[in-house]
């Protein structure tokens, strides 16, 4: 028998009484949690308060496990909105991809992951439950303002660092 | 102990203690591990987690006694009732204090012997009336290490029975009143005490039940308070061989300051730490390295020792 071997791993392994217990008391004691860790999902506004999401489906397309269903839909300013969205967080595995894919930083991961229900019906979330009234991570973000077509937020030349169009009929400089 | 009432009371506290003693190591366990490794173990239930015994074993009870329809019935009733009765008994020849313990017998170190012999037919019945290849595996495993393990776990107790002259527990403890057996029978010491462990089929000798090979050897098919048998029968070993310990190479009661019982018991909690942090560190070995080691080191370092000790004797 590997009689050393035997007698440092038990010394070893004896010396971690003396040790603090590294485990974190979890109801009373909180874990500390990084700002991007991946958890509840939540759809942010834009600075102006307005939805940022434009319902592209990108999210729904990007989702490994396809728990994002929604429905486009138009305001009167032709800017797009989703008429419902839906998240079902029992299928959801938090990877993130769907904030990845968002082009308007609309659908956001947050550090609450507290989700426990009773009842499996209650984790599909629907946008009433998912849709906060500020700008999540990205405070000063506002999707119209930098790309995008003419909705009634700016006019179309007006963005930021974004030239006034050329008429291309003139054949002036 | 001329009345028999008081026979009758010291038995029913042995009895009652060693038992709130075996059920409390689990709890003992599971927090003393958790502490070497670096986890606080069970603290919800109760003060420090002590209720979680008795949550366990209300678990215990309401799980279904299922007896599988291939099992060969009444042995596979009897084996987990022969590992505690065995175990127990073993109990009453224990010396606890010059005035406390069941009997004295004047054989006490052969009766120890035989009923941790007995412990095996639980293991190797429980193996076989299952039915099932695991359990047959297990059981026979537990057969060929614990047989072996027997043969050197006594001859490593023949330098003491040499010493003392006695096969009497308590003559054996008052044999150490000018030094304690564990100085000249080192070697014994080591022997009986890596014989203990297998004796107990413990870890890292847990090869009969070796989770990660055979489900859970023995007991795979057992459930309930069955297979609660077997779990503190395992336990009542560890109990027993550290107090053998304390008894035989460590004087007992013995012991300065302090009274009696409270030696004792300081004695037999050291080795059922010792115990539980040969779990916590050791892995388990190949079931050939187990026999060999058993046959080609431990039988010769019992017989050297036996050797050296009868030599020294006769010198003298
Ligand atoms: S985090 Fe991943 S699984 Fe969850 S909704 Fe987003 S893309 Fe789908
Ligand atoms: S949340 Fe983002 S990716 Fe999903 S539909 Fe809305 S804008 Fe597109």
């Amino acid at each position: 028998m590997p009689i050393y071997s035997a007698l440092r791993s038990l010394w070893h392994v004896f010396k971690h009484t003396f040790r603090r217990p590294i485990t974190v008391q979890y109801p009373e004691e909180r874990p500390r949690i990084p700002p991007r860790w991946r958890g509840r999902i939540i759809l942010s506004r834009d600075p102006a308060g307005g939805e940022r999401c434009v319902a592209c489906y990108l999210c729904s397309a990007a989702c490994p496990v396809g728990c994002i269903a929604l429905q486009a839909a138009e305001d009167e300013h032709g800017r797009r909105y989703p008429a419902f969205f839906r998240i079902n967080f029992s299928r959801c595995i938090f990877c993130g991809y769907c904030e990845e894919a968002c082009p308007t930083r609309a659908i956001q991961l947050t550090p609450d992951f507290e989700m426990c229900e009773y009842d499996r019906q209650n984790l599909v979330y629907e946008k009433e439950d998912l849709l906060i009234s500020g700008p999540g991570k990205y405070p000063d973000y506002d999707f119209y303002r930098v790309a995008g077509v003419a909705v009634g937020v700016k006019d179309k030349g007006a963005g930021e660092r974004e030239l006034p169009p050329v008429d291309v009929r003139s054949l002036l400089p | 102990m001329t009345e028999p009432w008081r026979s009758l009371v010291v038995i029913v506290g042995v009895l009652a203690i060693a038992l709130l003693v075996i059920m409390a190591q689990v709890w003992l366990e599971r927090r003393i591990i958790a502490r070497w490794q670096d986890r606080r173990g069970p603290n919800r239930v109760g003060p420090f987690g002590l209720l979680q015994l008795i949550a366990d074993v209300i678990k215990l009870f309401t799980k279904e006694d299922w007896t599988p329809p291939f099992a060969d019935r009444p042995v596979f009733v009897l084996a987990p009732a022969v590992v505690m009765t065995a175990g127990m008994m073993s109990f009453a020849v224990i010396p606890f204090a010059p005035t406390i313990g069941i009997v004295d017998l004047n054989i006490g170190l052969l009766f120890f012997l035989a009923m941790s012999s007995m412990g095996v037919y639980s293991v190797v019945l429980g193996g076989w009336a299952s039915n099932s290849k695991y359990s047959l595996l297990g059981g026979m495993r537990a057969a060929a290490q614990m047989l072996s393990y027997e043969v050197f776990m006594g001859l490593s107790l023949a330098g003491v029975v040499a010493l003392a002259g006695s096969f009497s527990l308590r003559d054996i403890v008052e044999a150490q009143r000018h030094g304690w057996f564990i100085v000249p029978q080192a070697l014994g010491f080591v022997v009986f005490l890596i014989a203990g462990i297998a004796e107990t089929h413990r870890l890292p000798f847990d090869l009969p039940e070796a989770e990660s090979e055979l489900v859970a050897g023995y007991h795979t098919e057992y459930s309930s308070m069955k297979f609660g048998m077997f779990f503190v029968g395992e336990y009542v070993g560890i109990a027993l061989v550290s107090a053998m310990i304390t008894t035989l190479f460590l004087g007992g009661w013995l012991g300065p300051w302090l009274p009696p019982l409270a030696w004792f018991g300081i004695k037999t909690f050291f080795f059922m730490c010792f115990f539980y942090l040969m779990r916590g560190s050791l892995p388990r070995p190949r079931y050939d390295q187990l026999m060999a080691y058993g046959w080609k080191l431990m039988l010769p370092l019992a017989m050297l020792n036996l050797l050296v000790t009868g030599a020294f004797l006769a010198a003298r």
